[in-house]
């Protein structure tokens, strides 16, 4: 739950005007139901990589369309570790 | 890759190039210059009777020297005609006007090149050395082999 807020937070500042924070949900869909850019999904990444201190691959960014599948993607970086 | 590799591989033509020539590259960044020629078509109507370069082409300017020229330096081999190339954001400010004729210098520094997208931090300065405009711009370079 930590690490939704965190990752919430995040996704906050990316969003587009039409789309409000409370809408981020475990499984809301970054692109489909977020609105987010493809470019934007990037910086989110980068800006995951500093928040948890991780590093992402490119199969780790094809996987992550949906807030769930982040956290999950998140929780086994931090567990390799 | 040297200058004269990467200028060949820019995927644009007349009237809507704006590199001449690049000066420096390397992993972190990039110089290229371009001479604004005053026969230039939208000078007749930016403005009426006072020309001046519209900040749009200012951006243009440095996001093809700073960001694709830079794109497909660090691409090295990867870069062809199927590229998939698109500016997907830019944050700039403009200092000073710049006349038709004039030369400038574009310097671009990398912020970051990872999934596809290029960030960088984009300087044009004036024959004098003056700051025109600088500011932020990315953009998507993507091969598509064997996808």
């Amino acid at each position: 739950m930590e690490n939704f807020e965190q990752l919430k937070g995040i996704v906050s500042q990316y969003l587009p005007d039409d789309v409000d924070a409370s809408q981020i949900k475990m499984d809301s869909d970054f692109i489909q139901e977020l609105n987010i850019n493809s470019a934007n999904l990037v910086d989110i990444v980068l800006d995951v990589e500093d928040a948890f201190d991780i590093r992402l691959e490119n199969e780790d960014m094809d996987g992550m369309q949906t807030v769930t599948d982040a956290l999950r993607i998140i929780d086994i970086k931090i567990a390799e570790k | 890759m040297n200058f004269k590799d990467i200028l060949g591989l820019l995927p644009y033509s007349e009237p809507f190039i704006f590199v001449d020539q690049l000066i420096e590259v390397s992993d972190e960044g990039i110089k290229g210059k371009y001479t604004f020629p005053p026969n230039l078509p939208f000078y007749r109507g930016h403005f009426e009777g006072n020309p001046v370069t519209p900040g749009a082409i200012l951006t243009e300017c440095c996001a093809q020297i700073g960001v694709v020229c830079l794109g497909i330096y660090l691409m090295g081999g990867q870069f062809d005609k199927k590229t998939t190339i698109a500016l997907t954001s830019s944050e700039m400010e403009f200092l000073i006007p710049l006349y038709p004729g004039e030369e400038v210098v574009v310097e671009s520094k990398k912020v970051y090149f990872r999934f596809n997208k290029l960030k960088c931090k984009v300087y044009m300065r004036n024959q004098k050395g003056e700051l025109v405009c600088n500011g932020t711009i990315a953009g998507i370079l993507k091969t598509n082999h064997g996808r």
